[in-house]
């Protein structure tokens, strides 16, 4: 189970980093990606929010961006 | 947005004073995103928020932020993020529901409090207030390479954690890859109300205004603090698919050592099988964890620009050495509405789903007579679970453009049996309760 998602999320990173030739735009065909909703982080408030309820909550925390310490929440 | 036109020596200057925190990669990206729309002024944003979290019968929350962004001209970005919070309310002590009442110690050791006959133990006597100051630097350092630096800070009654990081982001092909690695570094003290409890000392319970009570309360204590460190990395790559999709992976790896017990949280020791009270608890005693947890984790998401509306999701995949393992899918979707209900107002579900095994050693109980083993915690947050959360967004905009969003959300934990035989009365009470809160969040930006 392990492996399989692994090996899932590692062969769309290895195509990325291969470059292949039919991936990215042209600077003139960001008009949609230069917009705030497709930005990776579009709600940093949200999501900083959220770290901190999900951090306290679950035994998990971090993986898009840093886990961190900072709190005895409980 | 508001523009201040300003010379940038006397700002430079103001801010080499300022300090500077944490952002994972992504700020990274978006630091280039932003240097694709360069300004010839240097631009402040304000996000400011406020957030009620509340438990049905536990915990209530409130968390306020307060987030400001400076872009100057050549796109050195400044982010300074001030958080504060305040909690209050009942928390699960470890403990099992009985089929009597129960009465425990309070963690400071001052004052008892009584638990009803088949209700799980719940302490309220939490109430915390913390403040926490973030900073962060972004600039190019060189052609395609972004570099990112920050401090944090953050201090709540009985805990002060201190946190530094880094990243470094190099974009190739177009800027449509970006390779990124960061890390980050925390040292976290803990000084809880009445000292860190000996592990598997048995509470002391009983007249807590005898003579005896005060030494006899300190014997089961090693100490009034103790430390914690975590250090993480992050490797990340992003990829732009193509007009319309973005993608991210993600691998994290983070150590912790030091002191990861609970010294609230406390196990049952019940009777076991073949007594004639089997399943009543004889003693509660403090938990005890390992000293360190190494966490791995792989994070995959992507976005997509349908015709008008967009998809945002992730997925993440997490794994250590105490035997958890998790899984978390999140996604919201972004539903423009056009200015029929507000000003480019949109709507915005959002669905996540987690699920996670338990800590190897994870007991919601313990046996009476029974070895003890190495370790014990009964915390349900580190048991087998499974929580979802549904929500929706709607925002739109307001005076002169400013961004106003309100977010209400519904969270669910199901804590489930791992396999635990539960011996007589146990089997009458709800050992795994669930749980449900509401979230309600208010967002203004300008």
């Amino acid at each position: 189970m392990k492996k399989n998602i692994k090996l899932v999320l590692l062969v769309p990173l290895l195509i990325g980093a291969t470059g292949c030739a039919s991936l990215g735009v042209e600077p003139w065909e960001r008009d949609l990606l230069a917009k705030d909703e497709m930005s990776l982080n579009a709600s940093p408030v949200d999501a900083a929010l959220d770290d901190h309820i999900y951090f306290s909550k679950e035994a998990s925390s971090g993986g898009k961006g840093f886990g961190g310490g900072g709190c005895g929440c409980n | 947005m508001m523009k201040y036109k300003t010379e940038k020596t006397n700002i430079k200057a103001a801010l080499t004073l300022a300090t500077a925190a944490l952002l994972g990669t992504s700020h990274l990206v978006q630091a280039n995103t932003a240097s694709t729309v360069s300004t010839e002024e240097s631009t402040w944003e304000f996000d400011s928020a406020f957030l009620f979290y509340s438990e049905v019968d536990r915990v209530s929350a409130g968390e306020a932020i307060f987030n400001a962004k400076k872009t100057f001209a050549d796109d050195e970005i400044l982010n300074l993020k001030l958080t504060i919070d305040a909690l209050t309310g009942a928390s699960a002590n470890g403990g099992v529901a009985q089929p009597n009442v129960q009465t425990f110690t309070r963690p400071s050791g001052d004052g008892q409090y009584t638990i009803a006959a088949g209700d799980t133990p719940l302490d309220d006597t939490f109430h915390d207030t913390r403040v926490q100051l973030n900073g962060q630097w972004t600039q190019l350092i060189a052609p395609n390479y972004t570099a990112s630096g920050g401090v944090h800070i953050s201090k709540e009654y009985d805990y002060l954690s201190l946190g530094i990081n880094g990243n470094i982001a190099f974009d190739f092909d177009r800027k449509n890859s970006t390779f990124s690695t960061g890390f980050s570094y925390f040292q976290d003290t803990f000084t809880p109300e009445g000292g860190i409890p000996k592990p598997f000392s048995s509470m002391l319970i009983g007249d807590s205004s005898a003579p005896t009570w005060d030494d006899d309360f300190a014997e089961t204590r090693i100490g009034s603090e103790d430390t914690k460190i975590t250090t993480d990395i992050l490797l990340g790559f992003t990829q732009v698919i193509n007009r319309r999709m973005i993608t991210q992976f993600n691998y994290s790896y983070s150590m912790v050592e030091g002191y990861l017990t609970d010294p609230f949280k406390i196990i049952s020791v019940v009777s076991g099988f073949n007594e004639i009270d089997s399943g009543i608890s004889q003693d509660y005693i403090y938990e005890s964890r390992p000293d360190s947890r190494v966490k791995q984790s792989l994070y995959a998401q992507s976005i997509y620009h349908f015709d008008r509306t967009v998809l945002d999701v992730s997925y993440r995949y997490m794994w250590d050495d105490w035997e958890i393992t998790s899984h978390t899918l999140d996604s919201r979707f972004r539903i423009p509405l056009g200015d029929t209900f507000g000003t480019e107002s949109y709507l915005q579900p959002h669905f996540r789903l987690y699920q996670q095994s338990a800590a190897e050693f994870y007991r919601p109980f313990l046996i009476d007579g029974d070895t003890l083993p190495t370790y014990a915690s009964a915390d349900y947050r580190i048991g087998e679970m499974t929580t979802f959360t549904v929500g929706l967004k709607y925002g739109l905009l307001v005076n002169n453009g400013h961004d106003l969003s309100f977010r209400l959300e519904y969270y669910r934990q199901t804590p489930t049996d791992a396999g635990f035989d539960e011996p007589g009365v146990l089997k009458e009470v709800e050992l795994y309760p669930t749980i449900d809160a509401i979230i309600a969040q208010i967002t203004y930006s300008f």
